[in-house]
């Protein structure tokens, strides 16, 4: 807060109330002198949240909120024992009900003035959005029963409840006659400021929905038609498209860094993406992400794009399945196959990022295939208990 | 246009339906008749096709956009197999099934969808269709999958079959019919040929059955998913949104 001298509840004070911060810290002098001063201001330092603004202000400068708040926190402390000291002093002792009388009536109104602050009203208001709202309701009655209280007893224990009965009935039945009055337009406000609440998260919608749209599927159909006579880029891009509107449509509350199933459908997109040669996975079972999975994805990987560059095949089919003991993935073409002799001893693809690869993560890989039949290489890795 | 003789059984065509006993003098693999195809899809360049990709292989004798149409259309050809699309204006596919088998129970019904969702697999199947293909499935094996449906048998394309064994797989909570809640072995075996992307007669030989013997255990698996009234089943489809 700008412009504060200990806690900024005096500035803030002022400012909540139009009047000039000199006058107020006056005010609150001039209460001191009882003690009472000291209990509300106390009180709504603590209560009174900062200004938003004021907080990001406080956190980017180098003298901020947190570095000021130790300081005044113990000033503010001191003048709370200060406080209660002299009104226990006022009272004659902890037990005279009056003093509690006082302390119940100035909570109450702390707790209702909150309100006024219009982050915390705002918070008050907003009942629609669950469990804040039962808060503010519950706090807001505990605050009128607290300052009821704090009235009723401070008038029965002072003895002028009979004199201020009357001057109590007129009030009541004045506040009574203006809650009739304008409790309607009050609630038609309410209901008119979540309809606009509504009105407006419906339109954010489908302005994202149309954004989205516009981004990724008018884009795609452009493309489609400038690219009209390639017929595989047309398809590459057809599925590149169904993909993303599939996974924006049904998003999918698992994460691919984390469980194996999405990280293995993750690496055929990327694979299919690449090569141009449509991937359908298959996935049965769940479970997270270790060393050895990581290293057999890959393998997957690897198959994969061996079958998308040679195989010659139109699709590939890969299946996952996540077992009790193991994780076991199927790779498979109907494409051109090959023979496993013919492959050299030194080339990488198969023996090192396959086979070698599931072997030192302590799995296994194996290679059905022949020439024209096709190849599958299946995948197993076993899992590690769950500690 | 009336097949004679086959709307006169319904009880005995509802069991083929149910446990997959293929009615013998319906046979179209053989290559004896074509089957009677009704296409049910609210998208009319799909519908024209889908009839343009069947060409000769089968009879398409009637096409439909929405439910009201979809039954009456049905009611009026008496089809050997609908093909049909799982989101429709009107209730959907769903609600087509529950309204066509109740009066004639003994057509058969292919769905075929965009949708990978569990949610519309599982459900369609468990109201009545003997098979789940997806739209980019290439005309001649859907034109397979139709003669095999129209004679009773199920299709499975590899990702029901994944459905199914991962819904089967899903809980420890111990079964309420074991005749009906779980899979055996074997089924397990053949579904997970399927879902690894094997055909029939690539699951028969690998596994050395013979292809009816694989048809046997995924028509009993069929029934299976639509008897078991297991609420897993169902919860798990929901809480699946996607494979």
């Amino acid at each position: 807060m700008e412009g504060r001298l200990l806690g900024g509840v005096g500035a803030g004070l002022a400012r909540h109330l139009r009047l000039d911060p000199v006058v107020v810290r006056l005010a609150l002098m001039a209460l001191s002198v009882g003690g009472i001063g000291v209990a509300v201001y106390v009180a709504l330092y603590f209560f009174v949240p900062v200004d938003p603004e004021e907080r990001e202000k406080g956190a980017d400068g180098p003298d901020g909120r947190r570095r000021g708040r130790d300081l005044s926190q113990l000033v503010a402390y001191v003048g709370l024992a200060v406080g209660l000291g002299v009104l226990f002093l006022l009272f004659g002792g902890v037990f005279d009900p009056l003093l509690w009388f006082v302390v119940f009536g100035t909570l109450g109104g702390v707790i209702l003035w909150q309100h006024a602050n219009p982050s915390q009203r705002d918070e008050w208001m907003t009942s629609t959005v669950g469990g804040a709202g039962g808060k503010g309701i519950m706090r807001a009655i505990a605050g009128v029963l607290l300052v009821v209280v704090g009235v009723i007893g401070f008038l029965v224990f002072q003895e002028q409840l009979q004199n201020a009965r009357a001057g109590l009935t007129f009030a009541f039945t004045v506040l009574a006659g203006i809650a009739l009055i304008v409790a309607p337009w009050i609630i038609g406000l309410i209901r008119e400021r979540d309809q606009e609440r509504r009105e407006r998260i419906r339109n954010a919608e489908r302005a994202e929905l149309a954004a989205h749209i516009h981004d990724s599927v008018l884009h795609t159909l452009t493309l489609i038609q400038r690219r009209a006579e390639d017929p595989r880029e047309v398809q590459r891009l057809a599925r590149v498209q169904e993909r993303a509107l599939r996974s924006w449509l049904y998003q999918r509350p698992a994460d691919a860094d984390t469980t194996v199933s999405p990280a293995l459908e993750r690496v055929a997109a990327e694979v299919e993406e690449e090569h141009g040669v449509p991937v359908e996975v298959v996935c049965v079972g769940d479970c997270p992400m270790d060393d050895g999975l990581a290293a057999m994805l890959r393998a997957a990987r690897e198959a994969m794009v061996n079958a998308s560059k040679y195989a010659g095949t139109k699709n590939i089919s890969v299946f996952g399945e996540v077992d009790q003991e193991e994780v076991l993935v199927f790779v498979r073409d109907r494409g051109a196959g090959f023979d496993m002799d013919d492959i050299p001893e030194d080339r990488m693809g198969v023996r090192g990022s396959i086979l070698g690869r599931m072997d030192r993560h302590g799995g296994s890989a194996r290679i059905r295939t022949g020439p024209g039949e096709g190849t599958e290489v299946q995948l197993r890795m076993p899992r590690i208990p769950e500690a | 246009m009336r097949t004679p003789g086959r709307a006169g059984v319904p009880a005995a065509a509802d069991m083929g339906r149910v446990h997959g006993v293929a009615d013998q003098s319906t046979s179209f693999s053989d290559g004896g008749a074509l089957p009677r195809v009704v296409i049910v899809d609210d998208h009319r360049l799909f519908r024209s096709g889908v009839r343009g990709e069947l060409g000769e292989a089968v009879d398409v004798v009637g096409e439909a956009g929405d439910v009201d149409s979809a039954v009456h259309v049905i009611g009026e050809k008496q089809p050997d197999l609908v093909l049909l699309d799982v989101h429709l204006p009107g209730g959907g596919g769903v609600e087509v099934l529950r309204r066509v088998l109740a009066q004639h129970p003994q057509i058969r019904f292919l769905a075929l969808s965009v949708s990978d969702a569990a949610e519309d697999v599982i459900g369609v199947v468990r109201g009545g269709a003997r098979g789940y293909v997806t739209k980019t499935i290439s005309g001649r094996e859907l034109a397979d999958a139709i003669v095999r449906v129209a004679d009773g048998d199920a299709v499975f394309s590899p990702r029901l079959a994944g459905f199914v064994l991962d819904a089967f797989s899903a809980t420890d909570a111990p079964p309420v019919d074991p005749e009906l809640d779980r899979l055996t072995q074997r089924e397990r075996e053949v579904l997970r040929h399927i879902a690894r992307g094997y055909a029939y007669k690539e699951v028969a030989k690998e596994l050395f059955i013979s292809v009816k013997t694989v048809e046997t255990h995924v028509s009993s698996v069929l029934r299976k998913l639509q008897l078991s009234n297991r609420h897993e089943l169902s919860r798990w489809a929901t809480a699946r949104r996607l494979v």
